[in-house]
Order: structure tokens, then sequence, then C-alpha cells
């Protein structure tokens, strides 16, 4: 009855058969970058399907940039350009709001990162020849399209609003490319919030705690020269801030471009270069 | 072992596909696995046999390098669990004991996923998705979501996947817990085939029956430790091997037909035993001819029988030859909370375990 009398011919030669036609890895099992590739596209359209299977999800990405845009324009507008004047805000207000896009879609990273990392198929992915890396730099690739979509909205909704565009295209498109640089790197602090944090609600939580004071203590909403000095000072050093700075003087092509822009990627770099390493050994390491 | 290299590229006959040396690993205080040493020969099949907290997925999480152990080495093809972990994973297929699927993506997707994963062209991938679908009776369901299946289903799946990459070494964490007779026989199927085209397999159970199916060699753990090794013939004969369970219409039968089957000094009737309490006959049984030879002797002499099959020691008889005492399942050391196997276990009889026979 037992399998192994019934076929004694064969060696495992024949089980791997399948392996031939793979690209091969190195002997210490590293795996060239097309390999590398290949799976984080795999992964991608993993999360994509996901997306795909649950549109619901979509929402915050669709329905944020609108409700922003008229909450905002509507209550502060008239109070700070006066009654009538609100395109003048709206042209202040969008850049802004880029800004904070990519923080809030960053922040729903992490809770649903600390979700799927609960599932079985985490397992499979952890004791399969993939770099383990892979999972989460395809979830960023596909959030970083989420976040395109969202800025999309923002931009028509902004237009719509009576947006006008004082600078290039190109400004605008370095506006919009920037500020998905940042809000990949923040991506990178969320994720390894949801590989540490027990729950999704807790994740949510901290990230709420984090996100407010950046959110307010910033540009974003109101210029903040009436400020007191010392949030002046932490204003000014906020990366969100500087990022919605640097999006609002591309897009009205005014000011100075250079410090916030470097300033932003600073950040973007030194967050990515901290977090993204624990992130991955984090991950590695989970059980 | 020596001279030990991957596998495919230099076979060797009776090879260890798998070794693992006083592999020891923690859970805060409780010991999941307490020096454990096992050998799994090429092309064979090891059966891990243990009941519930026994160390079994903890085993098999570490040789999948899943866990890292505390103590003790482990290699797979020739590759240790901790140092080559890389290479190790280009060798393994894994179904662990609770479905490691997508259930937002179909079947099909999922599949596909897993090819390109283990770098599958394209049409490879696509090709090796539709067929494994075909042979797990999938291809309904294919496009459907994973999370809408059926346990049996997703379990076919989560098989069919580790399956995809034809893996040198594979691994099933309690391959049928909870499945129906006819789907188990499914997984059977296929995981002979599997090592007929020449896999090595690694699979735990707390069915003697499954052990018995599918193992070439049983590993009986508990707590941690390994309580008794061997041939699964071997073992059976330590154990006991199947008995007959006859109930007459008229239990005051019992003893004329005990004496009645005494008096043909078949093999093995020696053994048989009146359970006036339940109104069966118990009547060890060594093979079909004998088997064959004991119904048609209470047939010819007339005694009226009302129920009749046969059944393999359970879990708990295993361990009760073994140690001595029963698993010490109770105790339940600290996996509450966790999805319980289903309820096959516990019971002494294994109903959907029975083999009827026609009499
Ligand atoms: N991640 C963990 N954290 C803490 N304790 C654990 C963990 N994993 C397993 N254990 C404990 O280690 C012991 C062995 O568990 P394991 O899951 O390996 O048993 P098993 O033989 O697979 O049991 P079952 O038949 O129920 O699946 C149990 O006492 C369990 O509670
Ligand atoms: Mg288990």
């Amino acid at each position: 009855m037992s399998a192994g009398t019934t076929t004694p011919t064969r060696t495992p030669s024949g089980a791997a058969t399948a392996a031939a036609s793979r690209p091969a890895p190195a002997a210490d099992g590293r795996l060239p970058l097309r390999s590398h590739l290949r799976h984080i596209g795999a992964l991608a359209r993993r999360n994509a399907l996901q997306i795909k299977a649950d549109p619901e999800s979509m929402f915050d990405a669709v329905l944020m940039p609108v409700i922003f845009v008229l909450l905002f324009v509507f209550v502060f507008g008239g109070a700070m350009f006066g009654q009538g004047n609100q395109d003048q805000y709206v042209n202040y207000l969008v850049p802004g709001l880029m800004a904070m896009m990519g923080m809030n879609i960053a922040m729903a990273v992490g809770t649903g990162v600390n979700d799927d990392f609960k599932k079985g198929v985490m397992d499979r992915f952890r004791s399969m020849p993939i770099a383990r890396s892979s999972v989460l730099v395809a979830k960023i690739v596909v959030e970083i399209g989420r976040m395109l979509v969202a800025t999309t909205i923002l931009l028509v909704m902004g237009f719509v609003m009576g947006l006008t565009l004082h600078g290039s295209v190109l400004q605008l498109l370095a506006a919009v490319g920037l500020s998905m640089v940042f809000g990949a790197s923040l991506m990178w602090i969320f994720i390894l919030l949801g590989l540490t944090m027990k729950t999704a609600q807790a994740v949510q939580g901290v990230a709420m705690l984090v996100l407010m004071p950046l959110q307010f203590g910033s540009s974003i909403f109101a210029p903040t020269t009436s400020m007191p000095g010392w949030l002046q000072s932490f204003t000014d050093v906020n990366p969100l801030s500087n990022l919605a700075d640097a999006a609002r003087h591309l897009i009205n092509d005014e000011g100075a471009v250079a410090q916030p822009v470097l300033i932003t990627l600073a950040w973007a770099v030194g967050i990515t270069a901290v977090t993204a390493p624990l992130a991955v050994r984090k991950f590695r390491n989970k059980t | 072992m020596v001279g030990m290299t991957r596998n495919d590229k230099n076979p060797q006959r009776g090879a260890h596909a798998v070794e693992v040396r006083g592999l020891v690993k923690h859970f805060g205080e409780t010991k999941a696995l307490d020096g454990v040493d096992l050998d799994v020969r090429e092309g064979t099949v090891l059966g891990v046999l243990g009941p519930n907290g026994a160390g079994k997925t903890t085993l098999v999480r570490c040789l999948s390098t899943l866990l890292v152990p505390d103590a003790g080495t482990a290699t797979v093809a020739g590759y240790d669990v901790v140092r080559q972990p890389r290479q190790l994973r280009r060798t393994i297929g894994l179904t662990g004991q609770y479905a490691s699927v997508d259930e937002k993506l179909s079947g099909w997707e999922n599949l596909y996923m897993i090819g390109r994963l283990l770098d599958l062209s394209r049409k490879e991938a696509r090709a090796r998705a539709d067929e494994m679908l075909e042979r797990f009776s999938l291809t309904e369901a294919a496009k459907r979501p994973a999370g809408g299946y059926s346990g049996g289903m997703r379990r076919r799946l989560d098989l069919a996947a580790s399956m995809i990459g034809r893996p040198a070494v594979l691994y099933l964490d309690e391959p049928t817990t909870g499945l129906d007779p006819r789907t188990r026989n499914e997984v059977w199927d296929e995981v002979q085939r599997m090592v007929a085209e020449g896999a090595t397999v690694l699979l735990t159970t707390q069915y003697m029956e499954e052990a018995e199916q599918l193992a070439d060699e049983l590993t009986v753990i508990d707590r941690g430790k390994v309580i008794a090794k061997g041939k699964v013939d071997e073992l059976k004969a330590r154990v006991g091997g199947r008995t007959m369970r006859i109930r007459p219409v008229d239990p005051g039968d019992l003893p004329a037909m005990a004496r009645a089957l005494a008096e043909t000094g078949l093999d093995g009737v020696a053994g048989t035993q009146a359970v006036p309490d339940e109104g069966t006959l118990l009547v060890p049984i060594l093979s079909d001819e004998q088997l064959t030879a004991v119904v048609g002797l209470l047939a010819a002499r007339g005694y009226a029988i009302a129920d009749l099959g046969t059944y393999l020691p359970s879990l708990d008889e295993v361990f009760l030859a073994i140690t001595g005492h029963r698993p010490t399942r109770g105790e339940d050391r600290g996996s509450a909370g966790r999805p319980g196997p289903d309820a096959h276990t516990g019971n002494n009889e294994q109903t959907d375990q029975n083999e009827e026979v026609a009499a």
C-alpha cells in the first residue's frame, strides 16, 4: 500500500525538471535582477487584483480629494481671501492637499499591511525563493498607483473649482513627482508600523497621533506667518510644509523652489534609508 | 551526511533528503521541539504522527525557514535551514496546516502568481495553473475568488500551489484534516503521484490510516520529543494492525462465535476478544485471506451478523501501546484560539475510516 514501494525507479532529478528553464540563481542562491522584477510584477498584480475584487478600497483615494477640496475651499476660502475670492484660495490649497494626500494614503498602507501580513499567504511567500523585500516593494508600487489616482482627482477637482496653472505642465508634473517620492518614503514608515503593531486599530491610532500635528502644523491649509514663533520653527522643518510649499511654488510659478524641494527630498531619502531596511528585516524575522 | 549535494545534481540512492539533528524550539516556557532527530530518505514519504501540540507544525515551519530553531541542525537537500535559507527555499514546497492562498484572488490567479514567483514564463505559468486546477478538480471554480471556496477546495488549491514548482521536497502539514473521504482520497492520489515523480515527502498527520496509506516510515512525536520511529510495518507490529469488529444479531452468540473461531486455528484468531458490553467480537486481521476465512466460517455456521467492519488503531491506541499512556491532549499546551483539528480525534473508533466488508 505504501507509495514508495510502487515506484522506486525515479530519483528527485525528475522532480526538478521544471527548474531547468528558469534563470539560474547564483551558487549562494541570490537571484538576478530580472527575477526580482518578475516577482515584484507578480505580487503587484496580486495587490491590484485585490483592489479590483474590492473596489470600495478605492473610496479613500477617490472621495478624499473631492471632499477636502470642497470642504476647505468653502470653510476657509472666504475667511482668508474674502467672500467671493475663494478661487484664490484654491491655488493655495490644492498644492498643499497634494502633500496631504500622500500622507493619508501612506497611512492606509500601514493598516493594510497589518491585515495582510496576518494572512496565511504570507507564509507561502516567506517560504518561497523570492526576496522578502519584493512583497513590500510590490505593495508600494500599487499604492503609488493609488496615490496617482487620488492626485489626478484632486487636480481635476481643483480645476473645476477654479485652479489656474501659472507654471508650466512640466512644473506641475514635477510637483506631482515630488509628492509621489515623498509619499513612497512615508509608506515605509507605515509598513514598519504595520509590521510592528499587533492590530490594525493600533496602527491607525498611532498613525493619527503622528499625522495630526504634522498636517495642521504645516503650511498645507494656511500660511504659517500668523503662527507663533515656536510653531513656525516647527513648520519650517516639517516635511509636509516643505512639500506643500514646493508644489505651490511650482504650480503657481512663484517664490523659491530649490530649497523646499531639496528639504523634501532630503526627508524622503532619510526616511527611506532608515525605515526601509528596518521594515524588510522586521518582515524577514516575523514568525 | 557525507558528500550530500543538491539531489538533482547528484542523486544518491538511499541518501537523506531531510536530516534533522537535535532540533530545539522554545516559545517562552513551551518546548515545542525538544531535541528532535529524524531523517527522510530521498524519494520516500516520512509520516510524522503526533497529537495536538506535539510540535508537528513547529517542525515543518523550522524546515521551511519560517522559524529559526533555537538549537540543533537541519538540512534539506543538503542545505542548512539557518545558513542557506535561499537555496533551501528553491527545493521545497509547503502546504501548511492553515490554508495559505490569497482569498481575494481567484484559484487561477493564485496559481498563476505562484508560477511567476517560481520564475516560470508567462506561458508556462498559465499552462501550469490550468493543469493543476484540472488535476485537483478545481477547473469549474477557477475564476471564483478563493475566499468563497469550501474548506476542501481551499486545501486542494493550497496543495496545487505547493506542487506547481515540482519541488524536490514537499512538506504537508495535516493535509487531509477536515476533508471528506472522497477529497481525502484525491489528495492521497496526488501525493502518491508526486512521489512517483521523484519527490520526497514529509507528512504530518494525526491518523494512523493516513500514515499507513502514504508513509514508508513513521516518526511518532509527543511534546516535542520523538517517542518512536521505524517502518510503518514495524510500528504496526508494535501497536497492532487492523481489527475486525463483528456485531451478531444475537449478543448471546458471542461466546460460541469466539469458540468456533478459536477451533479453526486460523492465524491471529487466538487474539479474538468478545466485548459483551458492546455486543461485539474483535478479531485481529493479519491478511485479506484470513479476513475472508473468518467471515466465511461465521457465515457457514449460520451466525446472523448485524454489522461488521474493520478499523485501524487510532492515534490514542498507538500512543497507549508505545508509551503506556494516552496523549496529553486535555492539557492543550497553549494552542487555544487556533482552529482546532476536526472531529476525527478523540474517538477510539473512526467510523469514516472503517472499511466496510461485504459479508
Ligand atoms: N507562535 C507560537 N507562539 C507560542 N507558542 C506556540 C507557537 N507555535 C506553537 N506554539 C506551541 O508549541 C507547541 C507545539 O505546537 P505545534 O503547533 O507545533 O503543534 P502541532 O503538533 O502542530 O499541533 P496540532 O496537531 O494542533 O496542529 C504547542 O504547545 C503550541 O501551543
Ligand atoms: Mg499543527
